[in-house]
């Protein structure tokens, strides 16, 4: 009799005793592992959005403690501010033209080579380039391409017997300036997104619709762009959250200028509140991108949900 | 057939203009590096007369260019050791134990993906300055991280998820604990992940501009974006010099890009097609 029930005892004994260790080993591991991560994130990210919230009811410098309250103040000071509305529309227009000119060159480039062979893996490569240079970098390096007196535009202009122009001192050409290089800069980075999804699309559907008498162009139109829209809803969705948070390369290319001219959100930021220490009044076009990029993407979301489902 | 064939002809010319546009530009200032000024002010584009090594040479001998570099390299390692670190532990959590909350409290960790950095910008220079942080490399290093962990987190869980859960069964009835086999099994088995944010992260770091900018002042603690930006200050139209010092910054990252590109587009793309 002993001997059938010990065992039995004995197993549960230990099935309890694994199961009582495991939950405290479970406790022991989450208040290990998971701590740091919750504290740097808080920390670093969370509270400092939330604190520009409440440093932007303030006219503060950043010294001491914020205590001149001014209710909306700030927020008033800085919608009746010439040189921030021309900083919404700028980054308007850099949405713009992400959307409507740099995903369809993108998308185009992408159907062009897409395909695994050795040539266009290294079309691939150079596109790809600019994506992962620093953008202060970039913008250094085509400051140079725009200078009036040594760059390549000069030269240009020169060759057709023109006087040269300052292009990034120039009000009229420094932003369409700006906007080249974005392109530049970033089309490499949605073309690989198109690629990923246009590998994935099945080639015996390709093939079906060669058979049918398609021609290249109906193929792209009509079967492949049709089966990546999820990858393009997503670029698009980066290419807007990108374009509302271009600084670095405004600043070696214009800095702002000409006479204020060229800023986007977060140059007006930092030159208006940071570098001035107007830390509440920087913090107010702070809260008004956090909220424009949550407004848009929120919006972005419900627009192609309903798109993809029907 | 033909009509095939000039089709062919036509995109190998759309790309190769296409590319030329991309590479010109740096091309120009890797030849401009070679050039005098006044070279440069008749000749911006081409081939240098001869390839005078001069503007390199100094640069390469000049302190300052090194230590920019050396700053860059520590807070990137850094940047990268931590958030592989934290956020591999974190997602370990998600992906292996089930608790009141935890899926809250994942979703708290990923509204990092939506957030704007540069919103953060000026109280993360107070906060900073309050930690007695300002001028010091853990300025960049642990904001970075922060800003990191919400992508890194995304990612490792959806790699964790997919290891075999018999082996933590196996494992456990032989006496392992959470701990030790988020160590010695699912770290090990997660190299390929880890390469993946690693490159990423680093890249990023690598080419921040905005966070070094506002907390650090100091000269000798620059990053090469800082310093390079200084160095143009002070050569302001010795465009020979500026180019041969862009070259230069930017050559470690071509070199770079091309060693670990797998990595580095699957950490950019990859993001996006999961998130």
């Amino acid at each position: 009799m002993t001997t059938i029930t010990r065992p039995a005892v004995h197993k549960r004994g230990t099935a309890d005793r694994i199961k009582k260790s495991m939950v405290s080993g479970k406790l022991a591991a989450v208040l290990i592992l998971l701590p740091p991560a919750l504290i740097m994130f808080s920390l670093f990210v969370i509270l400092p959005l939330a604190d520009a919230a409440y440093y932007s009811g303030f006219s503060w410098n950043g010294y001491g403690s914020p205590t001149n309250f001014v209710g909306t103040q700030n927020y008033e000071r800085l919608f009746d501010h010439s040189v921030f509305h021309t900083a919404l529309s700028n980054t308007a227009k850099l949405i713009l033209v992400s959307l409507i000119i740099q995903m369809p060159l993108a998308l185009g480039l992408a159907l062009l080579v897409y395909r695994k062979t050795p040539t266009n893996t290294l079309f691939r490569l150079v596109f790809f380039l600019p994506y992962i240079l620093a953008e202060v970098a970039a913008g250094l390096i085509w400051s140079f391409v725009f200078d009036g007196d040594y760059g390549i535009t000069a030269m240009m202009f020169q060759s057709l017997g023109q006087e040269s122009i300052y292009v990034l001192a120039d009000r009229q050409w420094a932003f369409p300036a700006i906007m080249t290089v974005i392109v530049w800069k970033y089309f490499g980075f949605h073309m690989m997104i198109y690629i990923a999804a246009l590998q994935s699309v099945p080639k015996d559907l390709i093939e079906a619709a060669k058979l049918e008498g398609a021609k290249p162009r109906q193929v792209a139109m009509f079967v492949q762009i049709p089966l990546i829209k999820h990858a393009i809803v997503v670029s698009g969705f980066f290419a807007i959250i990108g374009s509302l948070q271009i600084f670095d390369i405004i600043i070696p290319l214009t800095n702002g200028g000409p006479s204020n001219s060229t800023h986007t959100i977060v140059t007006y930021l930092y030159t208006f509140g940071l570098s001035r220490l107007n830390i509440g009044f920087g913090s107010a076009a702070a809260v008004v991108l956090f909220v424009l990029a949550m407004g848009i993407a929120l919006f972005y979301q419900r627009a192609t949900a309903k798109g993809e489902r029907s | 057939m033909t009509s095939a064939t000039t089709r062919n002809t036509l995109r190998v010319i759309i790309l190769i203009l296409v590319a030329s546009v991309v590479i010109g530009p740096l091309l120009a200032s890797f030849f401009g590096g070679f050039k005098s000024n006044a070279e440069l002010r008749t000749n911006p584009l081409w081939l240098p007369a001869s390839w005078n090594p001069e503007n390199y040479i100094e640069i390469f001998l000049d302190g300052s260019f090194w230590r920019y570099m050396g700053n860059s390299f520590f807070i990137s390692s850094m940047t990268v050791f931590l958030t592989l670190v934290v956020g591999a532990a974190a997602a370990y959590v998600f992906s292996q134990i089930r608790f009141f909350g935890s899926k809250m409290i994942l979703s708290y960790l990923l509204l990092g993906l939506m957030f704007p950095f540069a919103a953060a910008i000026l109280p993360l220079f107070i906060k900073v300055r309050d930690l007695g942080l300002l001028d010091t490399y853990w300025a960049v290093i642990l904001p970075q991280t922060a800003f990191g962990l919400s992508l890194a987190i995304l990612l490792f869980k959806a790699f964790f998820d997919q290891l075999p859960k018999e082996l933590f069964e196996a494992a456990y009835v032989d006496g392992c604990s959470y701990l030790r086999f988020f160590w010695s099994f699912t770290l090990p088995l997660s190299t390929p992940i880890l390469a993946t944010v690693g490159v990423f992260v680093f890249v990023q770091s690598w080419n921040n501009f905005l966070l070094p900018l506002v907390v650090i002042n100091d000269r000798s603690l620059y990053t090469w974006p800082l310093g390079m930006m200084q160095f143009q200050g002070e050569y302001l139209t010795q465009w020979n010099m500026i180019l041969a010092f862009v070259t230069l910054t930017i050559t470690p990252a071509v070199i770079f890009f091309l060693a670990a590109q797998k990595y580095i587009v699957a950490g950019l793309t990859g993001g996006s097609v999961k998130g």
